[in-house]
């Protein structure tokens, strides 16, 4: 698909990589939605996913493993007006950054979350991530993965999240009406996105997601809490994946009393009358 | 010029006696200088203040008292032997004491003749007015800064009873009305970024720079900034770096624990050329050392935290005026060179209060990153090569141009490149910057004798004990003496230092740390070697009279 407005670039990914459903999906959910490029801002980390702001026309932060959230947040804290989105892998989301990941979960700015989950490290070539599943053999776990695998859509839930989605990049259509509602969504959304990687997972492959994935009935209540978690669970036989869980809470914005006057940060101007009665305080 | 020392356990109100103490002792038109020296406890142990005051300004405290305000027994027991012949120790009529220049004072017994025992602070400040034959004027006002709406009338009370209960002993200094502000280094910190314009503050508590986050989240509704707790330092510091890339002046403080945390992202803000200001207030190390107090031994640390090369700013704060002019400067310069910026202070001057010449708002510039955009439509670069290497920074949808940031190396477009030649002009642009710094470094204060033969060195807060200690040696000794403060200190100012190096017999290195990191510095940077270190690394800030000691006795 050609994407006049957000563009095509050449990638540094292998061919068949899960990656390029993703942005392109991605592309077409802000074509859809009409987002203004210059007003979109792609943060990322370090890994192959987080190469995405490179491959798309916007502005873009690729800061540091594991900390794209806190810099997203508080780019989105000093202007509400951008569009904030973070595409970043499994690794760079819940390992390294799994501290910020759990606590913007609680902040709930409204930014929107894109996990590439690929189940393996692909950037470093092929160790374990957070979500590799137990026994899965790599260089590094050489008899097999022995640690219990990361469920972050039952975390999101369980954390707050007011938005928790799973999708599959080999279900476009799909992937863009979830992203397209993570993205209109008033708060902190996670999109975990399951992706194959063709070079270094060989177990969780597309002909193993696309065999399991099936879409949530259009009567699932996504508003029920205990609903939501049991579903999140199911990662065996059959992967659920649409918006598992949603609930309005207050925004970040919403609950900041500096931040309610819809005016973005980066636009007030100053006050002096507030410098003077400072002074004054220390008289 | 007088000397008092408050003390007693944690939890005994002696901070609140003590900055209303200090409150009409400002009012007055005396200069004060309020040290704080307490226990990482919240109940219990040993704290206490060291009060001077005077009718000249004050730089630096002294452990020769004319007054203890004792709390409990133990404070009399600890410091009876700093006392004054003709000093006198304010206690409980309780407290068992033998010592004939005790005040007893039946503090506990007033407290609850007037119905709460949390009064007898307000008595022993009644009775210190008084023995100082200060006036009481506007005593409800004073009161209402620092207590309770509901407990003012009570401590008012208690006061002007303590104030009846003694006749006056010292001389009133006559003092000349000045326009002073009081208020503690971390105050004059958060208020200088404020008048700079900082808009965002990301932080996770640590002492000694804990008070800063209070202080300006306090401070957010009224001067409409953002100010948020982060789950750690490293969210800290990279919060900091995104909201100044979306374009608000941004900062983020600690100590050297949470420091230690941040550096990559140090690295991340002069690889992606993101302004930004990192305040460390510095305690003793390593590792947790001693929380509540006081050191200098962040400066090799800061200089070269982080891997890689990449330019940077540290600037060493000397006293309550730098506090706040020269946090200012941080941002500015942080602008303009699109560079991180560190503030070095640390828990001595952070904690302390000061009186100082109000604060002149128009002096600083307040920061707009939107005005020095240049908002041209067409092919923006990011990174564009400049004579200088400052690129034009523009902010993310505030102009119909992309705006990229990359830790990884990359072109002026900001896409990553692996090209030998655009690493080694991008290395150099970003290098290059510190070349056009290096020419509006501030030089170190030189103060002393003209013709000085024995130079000291030092650096941040140091400078008002060792100013100290060159007026108390050049009296006595006929004027031998001359020091260099530094507050820029890396890059190193070099001019006036080459210069007095030149002229002085003997350099001695001054500084809170044990290895002598200025002196370091000093050798590596210049090959300038001081003969001599003068070292304290015992978490308490030396004295001007510590210092006059310690060249007398043979360095």
């Amino acid at each position: 698909m050609s994407h006049d407005t957000f563009s095509t670039y050449t990638t540094a990914w292998c061919p068949g990589c899960g990656n390029f459903n993703i942005l392109d999906c991605l592309k077409t959910a802000l074509e859809e939605l009409g987002k203004d490029p210059y007003e979109v801002l792609m943060v990322a980390g370090i890994g192959q996913a987080a190469k995405l702001p490179q491959y798309i026309s916007a502005n873009s932060f690729c800061g540091l493993h594991g900390r794209s959230l806190p810099a997203a947040v508080a780019a989105k804290i000093a202007n509400e007006k951008l569009t904030v989105i973070v595409d970043t892998g499994d690794g760079d989301s819940y390992g390294e950054g799994g501290n910020h990941f759990l606590h913007n979960i609680r902040r709930n700015v409204n930014i929107t979350h894109f996990v590439h989950d690929n189940q393996i490290y692909g950037l470093t070539k092929g160790q374990a991530s957070p979500t590799s599943m137990e026994g899965m053999v790599t260089e590094v776990q050489v008899n097999g993965n022995t640690t219990t695998p990361l469920n972050p859509v039952l975390v999101a839930i369980a954390a707050g999240g007011g938005f928790v989605a799973r999708a599959f990049s080999g279900r476009k259509e799909h992937l863009v009406s979830v992203m397209k509602q993570a993205i209109e969504y008033n708060g902190y959304a996670l999109i975990d996105i399951l992706q194959p990687c063709v070079s270094f997972n060989k177990i969780n492959t597309f002909a193993y997601y696309n065999k399991r994935v099936y879409e949530l009935a259009p009567d699932y209540d996504s508003s029920d809490k205990q609903t939501a978690l049991i579903t999140a669970m199911e990662f065996e036989e059959k992967i659920p994946i649409g918006v598992l869980y949603r609930e309005e809470r207050r925004s970040f914005h919403q609950k900041n009393p500096v931040l309610t006057s819809g005016i973005p940060l980066v636009d007030r101007a100053e006050h002096p009358d507030a410098l003077n009665k400072i002074l004054n305080e220390f008289r | 010029m007088y000397n008092l020392l408050i003390g007693g356990a944690a939890g005994q109100g002696i901070e609140t006696t003590a900055v209303i103490l200090q409150k009409f002792l400002k009012n007055q038109g005396y200069h004060v200088l309020a040290i704080r020296d307490f226990m990482s406890r919240v109940r219990g142990g040993h704290n206490f203040t060291f009060l001077r005051f005077g009718k000249e300004p004050l730089y630096s405290h002294s452990n020769q008292l004319d007054g203890i305000i004792a709390f409990n027994e133990e404070t009399i027991q600890l410091h009876n032997n700093e006392l004054s012949e003709q000093g006198f120790i304010l206690g409980d009529s309780q407290f068992v004491t033998a010592d004939s220049r005790t005040i007893a004072v039946e503090m506990a017994v007033i407290g609850k003749e007037l119905g709460n025992p949390r009064v007898t602070g307000s008595v022993a400040v009644g009775v210190v007015l008084k023995l100082f034959g200060i006036e009481l004027k506007d005593t409800h006002k004073v009161l209402k800064e620092f207590i309770k709406e509901q407990y003012i009338d009570i401590n008012e009370k208690a006061l002007l009873k303590g104030y009846e209960l003694v006749e006056s002993r010292f001389l009133k200094e006559k003092t000349e009305p000045w326009d002073s502000i009081m208020l503690t280094g971390n105050q004059a910190l958060s208020f200088g970024a404020l008048a700079a314009g900082l808009k965002f503050y990301s932080a996770y508590p640590m002492s000694p720079s804990t008070t800063i986050l209070e202080y300006l989240a306090g401070k957010s509704d009224e001067t409409g900034i953002v100010v948020e707790q982060a789950e750690d330092e490293i969210a800290a510091i990279n919060m900091a770096i995104g909201a100044s890339f979306a374009g608000v002046p941004s900062m983020t403080g600690t100590s050297g624990g949470g420091f230690s945390l941040m550096v990559e992202a140090l690295g991340l803000s002069g690889m992606a050329e993101i302004p930004l200001v990192v305040v460390d207030v510095q305690r003793p190390g390593p590792v947790t050392g001693l929380p509540t107090r006081t050191e200098q031994s962040d400066l090799k640390f800061v200089i070269s935290a982080s891997q890689g090369e990449f330019p940077r700013m540290v600037i060493a704060l000397r006293n309550h005026t730098d506090a706040f002019y020269q946090t200012a400067r941080a941002f500015a310069l942080a602008e303009k060179y699109q560079i991180p910026v560190i503030v070095l202070s640390d828990q001595y001057l952070g904690d302390s209060y000061a009186t100082v010449e109000a604060y002149d708002l128009a002096k600083v510039t307040r920061v707009d990153p939107l005005e020095t955009a240049d908002s041209k439509e067409g092919e923006y670069l990011r990174y564009r090569f400049t004579p200088d290497g400052i690129s034009p920074r523009l902010i993310p949808g505030k102009t119909r141009n992309y705006v990229s940031a990359d830790s990884d190396e990359h072109d002026e477009r900001g896409f990553i490149t692996e090209d030998a030649e655009i690493r080694n002009r991008m290395m150099d642009k970003r290098m290059g910057k510190l070349e056009q710094l290096k020419l509006e470094l501030v030089e170190p204060e030189f103060f002393g004798a003209a013709n000085f033969d024995t130079l000291l060195v030092g650096w941040g807060t140091t400078y008002g004990p060792i100013l100290e200690a060159v007026q108390i040696l050049n009296h006595e000794n006929g004027g031998k003496y001359a020091a260099l403060i530094f507050g820029d200190i890396f890059p190193l100012p070099q001019k006036l230092l080459r210069e007095k190096a030149l002229q002085a017999e003997k350099i001695i290195n001054i500084e809170q740390n044990a290895t002598g990191q200025l002196a370091d510095l000093i050798r590596e940077q210049t090959g300038i070697t001081c003969n001599v270190s003068i070292l304290k690394y015992d978490g308490r800030q030396i004295s001007g009279e510590e210092i006059v000691q310690k060249l007398k006795g043979g360095n």
